[in-house]
């Protein structure tokens, strides 16, 4: 057996070269790349010889006004997010689940996933159109009496759309896992309280709602990962000057101030920050959905 | 479930099948509106006239398409990508994947990979380290920097271990005292068995690199190298430059040709449209086989 082993793990490290040697030029180096962050950056100079300024850069960015709305922003609009993400596929799986025929079943199943599999240019490119001025939206609001809105150019109703739009796009596919969890449940269940007279509604309280309690608190405690993840395809292909008071992230700042301004240590600052809060965070949502899910991801 | 006929059970039957029809009509209803829009004429759409039906059918926003020779180029770039990054994806993938779904007696050195492979994934150097690296690799304006540029899909490497290592130790066992070796048994034996998982996993993959702009609008410096979506998000979607004010925003969104954009965006979902219920019945397993643990 050992000797079989030590034959093998010739052949395993072989197949893990091409990957890790990827992963290394193209994550790990990166990495070194953030030594920009605490460096008055300069291109001509280089990484190794641009001045160091320590915390410099994190005390300018804090004491910009963009940093609050940014922060406020990110957090504001994952969690809505995260909520609308974890409630709206929840409560269409359930309701799926008690439709009769199972080729509607299908059929409206294919149809929900459908916006997953689509990218945020293209759906950017639809709601702009659906909602814009003259658009088919604002034809709706006319006709019950309503002035048309700008609605992309309105930064009160900006998140709204935000959250709304990604909610639509991914609830279908969220559904899967709750619509796997439905079929674990025991069947036995649900003849047994009906046996005892349990109407849908009441089967639904005793015995479905407690089945997918696991489900639900797993998926909740995982999502608190992505609290700085505030969606940057979506928000970049949606947003525009108009609405950065609500609708700028930290995401979209960084670009903005790294690729366009060339604010290279500036942007790395924050990319850094958003970076070292997400690694606490994700590693927080593991260790907790370990504790009390008993769930573990490898 | 036994199946009663009340009458209120009945009620909730039916507003169940209503909200049902309604969330699948609302996925519909933008995709065909962009439809109708793209079928429709040029005066009409702008006059906001287009609601649920082409006005005025007609054919002219494909034809200026078959016309265009930068929506081609940007088109055959996409599909360069996805071939090329795909391949990369299965390659890599099922041969990360296999070691890592050894445990660490029979791999002594696999804990320590398997932490660098979730450590790059929990944490990574943000966006201008990157593109500094990019650039450092001569990426910039290359294909390969769209293929490479995300790294391993490490998500993807996770399910496929986890898919093989819930498949029955006797299988490998019986093959190694058959005299089989690694890679016999990764190629000959795993793969065949985890059909629905590398379905799964190439799906996203092939979705991944269709999909995917922000590479193509930061690492292509030239507009007629750049890949669909970029081409897209650059010609039809971006409306932020110089805009700083709704009047400015209302006439930006008037400005712009709207059945010519539709149509774009149409043709850009076809592949999408095509590929996914395809692989549908494979991914719901592959999902929840893979991320089911032990």
């Amino acid at each position: 057996m050992t000797l079989r082993n030590r034959a093998f793990t010739k052949h395993y490290l072989l197949m893990l070269l091409p990957g890790y040697a990827w992963l290394f030029l193209f994550s790990i180096v990166p990495m070194f790349g953030l030594a920009m962050a605490f460096e008055n950056y300069n291109p001509g100079r280089g990484i190794f010889r641009s001045e160091w300024i320590g915390l410099d850069n994190f005390k300018y960015l804090f004491s910009l006004s963009d940093a609050r709305t940014i922060i406020f922003n990110t957090i504001f609009l994952s969690t809505m997010k995260i909520l609308g993400n974890l409630l709206v596929p929840l409560v269409f799986a359930l309701m799926l689940n008690e439709l009769r025929s199972p080729r509607l079943k299908k059929a409206v199943q294919t149809v929900v996933y459908l916006p997953h599999f689509l990218s945020w240019v293209i759906l950017a490119g639809i709601l702009l159109d659906m909602f814009a001025y003259r658009g088919p939206v604002n034809r709706f609001v006319s006709a019950f009496g309503g002035k048309p809105v700008l609605f992309f150019a309105r930064a009160d109703i900006f998140p709204a759309l935000v959250i709304l739009s990604d909610v639509w796009k991914e609830f279908g596919f969220n559904a899967v896992i709750y619509l796997a969890a439905l079929t674990g449940i025991n069947p036995s269940l649900y003849e047994a309280a009906s046996i005892d007279g349990a109407g849908r509604l009441q089967q639904l309280r005793a015995v479905t709602l407690p089945g997918l309690k696991t489900t639900v608190v797993l998926l909740a405690v995982l999502s608190l990962g992505n609290i700085f993840n505030a969606g940057f395809d979506q928000i970049f292909n949606m947003y525009n000057p108009t609405v950065y008071s609500t609708g700028d992230i930290i995401d979209t700042w960084v670009y903005r101030a790294g690729l366009l301004n060339l604010q290279f240590s500036l942007a790395t600052t924050a990319g850094l920050l958003k970076s070292a809060v997400g690694f606490v965070m994700i590693t927080l949502s593991y260790y907790l959905a370990d504790r009390f899910a008993g769930y573990r991801i490898f | 479930m036994v199946q009663d006929r009340t009458l209120g059970s009945r009620a909730l039957d039916a507003i169940i099948l209503v909200c049902m029809l309604l969330s699948a009509l609302v996925c519909l209803m933008p995709l065909w509106y962009t439809l109708c829009v793209s079928l429709s004429d040029k005066a009409a759409a702008t006059a906001g006239l287009v609601t649920f039906w082409p006005v005025r059918a007609n054919l002219s926003s494909y034809k200026a398409i078959l016309a265009d020779v930068k929506f081609f180029k940007a088109f055959l770039t996409s599909i360069e990508r996805v071939v090329l990054g795909s391949s990369i994806n299965y390659i890599v993938i099922l041969l990360m994947a296999y070691p890592l779904s050894k445990s660490a007696k029979e791999f002594r050195q696999r804990n320590l990979f398997m932490w660098l492979l979730v450590f790059t994934m929990l944490f990574n150097g943000g966006l201008i380290p990157w593109y500094q690296t990019m650039k450092g690799l001569g990426l910039i304006n290359s294909v390969w920097g769209l293929v490479l540029g995300n790294s391993v899909p490490m998500f993807s490497v996770i399910l496929v271990m986890n898919f093989f290592r819930g498949l029955p130790k006797e299988l490998e066992e019986a093959a190694i005292v058959d005299g089989a070796g690694p890679w016999y048994i990764l190629f000959k034996l795993f793969v065949p068995l985890s059909v629905p998982v590398i379905a799964t996993v190439t799906l996203f993959s092939v979705v991944y690199h269709w999909n995917e702009f922000f590479n193509g609008l930061v690492l292509i410096r030239k507009a007629d190298h750049y890949p669909l979506q970029t081409y897209i998000q650059q010609m039809v979607v971006n409306l932020n430059v110089g805009v700083m004010t709704e009047d400015q925003y209302k006439r930006m969104n008037e400005l712009s040709n709207q059945t010519l954009n539709a149509a774009k965006i149409f043709i850009a979902m076809i592949p999408v449209l095509c590929v996914y219920p395809l692989l549908q019945r494979y991914f719901i397993t592959g999902i929840t086989l893979g991320s089911v643990k032990e």
